[in-house]
């Protein structure tokens, strides 16, 4: 239908029009989008819409719509399918960012009143549940030392199977591997939970600890590291083994002195991008640790409390607005935690990773 | 092994034999570690099944139709149908929502957007996929619930003919399916974009190029160059984050108000997933009502681990974006 309306006047085009006539303005989008927004929120206001969500969603849909029939009636049908691609493109983006932003805004909010020095020296060890005070010490204490005994065990298992993938791999043993922690990562983390308890406190016997928590957390954590640090190792140049080589230096020498070291930056990129993510973990730590209200430093003996795991209580089972409080506190701590693991990972990735071979 | 040569000298002779030796040590650990690897896998597979052949052998319902789950009764009665179908459910439209978003997303980084905000954006998407669930999962509750109130009431007012659309009982909380979908397309929507991300990176610039010489309009070059080169890709990443989304628990099990109904209203509260169901039977569970979650953790653990191989499988000949470290 517009094809037709279109043509006309592109065909009646008088000689002397400049070549940006039957085109869109470079302000049109941002108007229609400022247009469409106000007539969204007019809609939401006359309506009686009480939820801002319904109000975005309406603006979006007025957007795509109007920038497409304008672009259809001014610069033709191909032009507006292209304009109507670019609108959803960036609908698409706004519709990510607004419950992510909302997320990290909405904790810091939250969180911040609740955070304090005694927030985070103190258990919650006699503390009334249904009352303020409180704190997350014992589950700061917790996480610290079941995230540390996990890393101690996946990371060196991690890195070695990296080390065996690219440096020594051939055959069916190696690619079974490679299938096989590419499944891994996928392993839900409850289902690693239910196999250390069948294995680690049904079979063997043992009672509820952070140890046993932390194996749980090692099997996720594994992969993770394989994946990363294979990728790192593939990245140091040829060149650099065959001269090692070249003088004489063992194979086992080469990796330790001279592919480990030049990939290390990577490397600990990837290891420290998989403590932030087993340190949220909450699944397997409920199983396992059990959840103390008391400082328990010790990891091998009885229950341990962790930070995922306290907010979890403090929401599911106190479940009232001090727990919320409490929660949001934790969440906040926690939150800040795994962002700043993640930056300070992202920051050593870029100062030192490997260049590719020139 | 060491053939001894009385013509090298000695110092180096050991040299040599212990640079064997070395060898030898360091490939063994490496293959050992791999191995403790695939060990790993298989005790993982091993140890529930033996749990949940025990449970399974004293089961009175049918495993895989009955609604109820009440493994400690006297006569032990419990099956997966509502958990099935739950999980399944909410990833289905965690999927519809995440994956158009993601590859929009995906899109506006690798193709429309300015460098300046490109370069710090993928930055930041990368961060939110390290947010832990425990977060989202509180964020629905307190935020993300409330504010759906409107958009459940209108769906069932506009949409209700479709009778998935359909509420029950009108302005209900909205502790349900259709809101356990949302947040988990919120929670899945880094990984998928990740991935995507960097297939669309990878097409080649000629292609790109050629279809703009013949005249095509950026979303022509989209679709005639960049989609079609991305497409095993995208599937893959879907797929990684279909796995996520289906064993997602501690999220779902704030979030959605469980029983064991079977409905296809979506809108109303009740359900289960296989994950969220485990979370919270756990604590008041006997030895056998364990044994009986163990048996629903095996299916799971099952259907997880044939979405990721076949994700692996179709992302197999372009390894460099698989997304493990993403």
């Amino acid at each position: 239908m517009s094809a037709a309306t279109t043509t006309v006047p592109a065909d009646a085009r008088p000689v002397g029009r400049p070549l940006t006539a039957n085109r869109l303005p470079k302000w049109a989008p941002a108007g229609v989008a400022v247009g469409s927004i106000a007539l969204g929120c007019g809609i939401g206001a006359v309506g009686g819409l009480e939820s801002k969500l319904q109000w975005g969603l309406i603006s979006a849909a007025l957007f795509l719509i109007i920038s497409y029939l304008l672009s259809a009636q001014v610069e033709g049908r191909r032009q507006a399918k292209d304009r109507f691609a670019t609108s959803v493109v960036w609908v698409a983006f706004i519709l990510a960012v607004v419950p992510l932003l909302s997320l990290t805004v909405y904790t810091v909010q939250k969180g911040i009143g609740v955070v304090d020095g005694d927030f985070l020296t103190h258990s919650m060890m006699g503390v009334r549940s249904a009352g303020p005070g409180g704190g997350i010490y014992h589950a700061l204490i917790g996480t610290l030392e079941q995230v540390l005994l996990a890393t101690l065990m996946a990371a060196p298992i991690g890195l070695l199977t990296a080390v065996y993938l690219v440096e020594y791999g051939r055959g069916t043993l190696a690619k079974a591997v490679t299938f096989f922690v590419d499944v891994m990562t996928g392993v839900p983390s409850i289902v690693a939970g239910l196999f250390i308890l069948s294995l680690w406190n049904i079979a063997l016997g043992f009672n509820y600890s952070g140890f046993s928590g932390s194996l749980a957390l090692a099997i996720l954590m594994m992969p993770v590291v394989v994946r990363s640090t294979e990728e790192m190792l593939k990245l140091v140049p040829n060149e650099l083994r065959e001269a090692s080589y070249a003088l004489g230096v063992p194979k086992w020498k080469t990796i330790l002195r001279i592919v480990l070291p030049t990939a290390i930056g990577g490397i600990t990129t990837g290891v420290m991008l998989a403590v932030a993510r087993i340190t949220g973990e909450t699944a397997p730590v409920m199983m396992l640790v059990f959840g103390a209200a008391y400082i328990n430093n010790n990891p091998f003996d009885g229950p341990q409390q962790s930070l995922p795991m306290y907010i979890w209580q403090q929401y599911a089972v106190v479940n009232n607005d001090y727990g919320y409080a409490r929660a949001w506190g934790a969440a906040l701590v926690l939150i800040a935690f795994v962002m700043g693991l993640n930056l300070i990972a992202r920051g050593i990735a870029r100062w030192r990773s490997p260049k590719a071979g020139h | 092994m060491t053939s001894s040569t009385p013509a090298a000298p000695r110092g180096r002779e050991r040299r040599q034999r212990d640079s064997r030796v070395g060898d030898k040590i360091f490939m063994n650990l490496s293959r050992g570690s791999g191995i403790l690897l695939l060990v790993v896998m298989a005790a993982i597979a091993g140890f529930l099944t033996w749990r949940s052949a025990i449970a399974l052998s004293k089961n009175e319902g049918n495993f895989l139709t009955t609604f109820e789950w009440t493994p400690d009764a006297p006569e032990p009665v419990f099956g997966i149908a509502v958990l099935a179908f739950g999980t399944i459910v909410s990833a289905l439209i965690a999927m519809a929502i995440a994956v158009p978003v993601a590859i929009g997303i995906a899109l506006f980084i690798s193709h429309y957007a300015p460098r300046r905000i490109a370069q710090p954006f993928a930055y930041l998407v990368d961060l939110l996929a390290a947010v832990p669930s425990i977060i989202y999962g509180l964020w629905g509750a307190l935020f993300l619930v409330p504010h759906l109130g409107g958009l459940n009431s209108w769906l069932d007012e506009y949409l209700g003919w479709t009778y998935i659309f359909d509420q029950s009982r009108v302005g209900t909380t909205p502790r349900n399916l259709f809101t356990v979908g949302i947040l988990l397309a919120i929670m899945i929507l880094p990984i998928i974009t990740a991935v995507s991300r960097e297939v669309f990176r990878q097409v080649p610039r000629m292609h790109e190029e050629a279809a703009l010489a013949l005249g095509a309009t950026r979303w022509e070059m989209i679709r005639t160059a960049v989609l079609p080169f991305g497409r095993p890709g995208i599937i893959s990443a879907s797929m990684l984050g279909l796995g996520r989304a289906l064993g997602e628990t501690i999220a779902v099990a704030v979030v959605l108000s469980s029983s064991n109904v079977l409905s296809l209203h979506l809108l109303d509260p009740g359900g289960g997933t296989f994950a969220q169901n485990i979370a919270l039977k756990f604590n008041e569970a006997q030895p056998f009502g364990r044994d009986a979650l163990m048996a629903s953790g095996l299916v799971l653990f099952v259907i997880t681990l044939l979405v990721n191989g076949a994700a692996r499988l179709i992302v197999a000949r372009r390894k460099e974006y698989s997304g493990a470290n993403a």
